[in-house]
């Protein structure tokens, strides 16, 4: 499947076979999960990161499912750059609308960037003025935890974690991915 | 594969869909109902067996391609490198499609010889499982389905008017 084809896909799907809520509804839902988080971990930023993750790894191995069942994928990416295409051009299409740009690739290929041009999740937010925060906290840290989730469920295990975040005053929103291998036993994976 | 055809003899032929099966990807069965009478009745053991056998056969399929390549290749019509192993079981009594999702899970669906379409079928049931099962947030990945939603739903895709 060509890259074009996978726009197109992604483009159809989002339009005829996902059913839209309202994004404030999202946006706030996320907002208040973070901060909530915030309170209760009395503003340990790294252990809030860990949750988001934790939560958004879980949202990953169930989400993989809904992503194949919808936009009909049958055959394995052929290598990693067809997943980082399918990931941007289908998956971030279909459930959040938007199409983070790829880049930085390392040269072996198992390591690129998406970047986010837009993000729906961090709409209307600024992070906490404590002097920590604006160091500390990645606000949307459940999309890497998504991805980990996902991919997990179909044999990759990759480390996934953003390197700058336009809400804490950086020019891009980015995330970086790796490959750390692919899985080859069928084995059952533990819910955290 | 003879134990499968043993075990599914179809003591009448009526209607369409007979059964689905669900196995997770260690090859267990984590859900299984019949909707027309036709198949014969098996103790849950036995459903377990079959779903142990069954994905035995499939891995088998699928890792044969790699390891025995020799012999694979002269049967195998394609230089394809990977095979999602078996698919299609037909009999005289009824036919038996597999699905198997990129991420390890099984769907079986017995139906009558005759029924056209069982892949549309298939996917249908993989759909109503990405909603119904996977989103339900209480539901244990990887472990026996009992959701009274996928239920009601699935009954109503394959049986609708009954």
């Amino acid at each position: 499947m060509s890259s074009a084809s996978r726009a197109r896909l992604g483009e159809e799907v989002w339009k005829t076979r996902t059913d839209k809520i309202n994004a404030e509804l999202v946006t706030l839902t996320y907002g208040s999960v973070v901060a909530q988080l915030c309170k209760d971990l009395d503003g340990d930023y790294a252990e809030v990161n860990k949750q988001l993750d934790k939560m958004g790894y879980n949202i990953g191995l169930r989400l993989i499912e809904d992503f194949l069942a919808k936009s009909n994928m049958q055959q394995k990416c052929a290598n990693f750059r067809d997943t980082a295409d399918v990931i941007s051009k289908v998956g971030f299409k279909m459930f959040l609308n938007i199409t983070p740009t790829i880049a930085n690739w390392n040269s072996d290929g198992k390591q690129f960037s998406l970047l986010f041009d837009e993000n729906p999740l961090a709409d209307f937010v600024e992070l906490p003025d404590d002097g920590k925060a604006q160091a500390e906290l990645w606000y949307s840290n459940m999309l890497c935890g998504v991805i980990r989730g996902a991919l997990e469920m179909v044999q990759m295990q990759v480390d996934a974690h953003f390197v700058s975040d336009l809400l804490r005053g950086h020019d891009t929103t980015e995330m970086k991915i790796t490959l750390v291998r692919y899985i080859d036993d069928e084995l059952p994976q533990d819910d955290e | 594969m003879v134990m499968v055809i043993m075990a599914i003899q179809l003591t009448g032929i009526n209607r369409v869909v007979y059964a689905v099966l669900i196995l997770n990807k260690a090859g267990g069965l984590i859900y299984q109902r019949d909707f027309n009478p036709g198949l014969q009745k098996l103790s849950s053991n036995d459903y377990l067996i079959l779903a142990g056998t069954f994905h035995g056969q499939v891995s088998l399929a699928s890792a044969a391609r790699a390891q025995v390549h020799a012999i694979t290749s002269q049967i195998s019509p394609t230089n394809e490198t990977t095979s999602s192993g078996l698919e299609v079981l037909e009999s005289e009594n009824f036919v038996m499609r597999c699905f198997q999702t990129l991420t390890g899970t099984k769907f079986l669906v017995f139906a009558e010889p005759r029924q056209p379409n069982l892949d549309v079928v298939v996917r249908r049931v993989y759909e109503l499982y990405a909603d119904y099962v996977m989103k339900n947030p209480f539901y244990q990945i990887e472990m026996p389905i009992r959701s009274e939603g996928f239920d009601r739903h699935l009954a109503a895709y394959i049986k609708p008017h009954q």
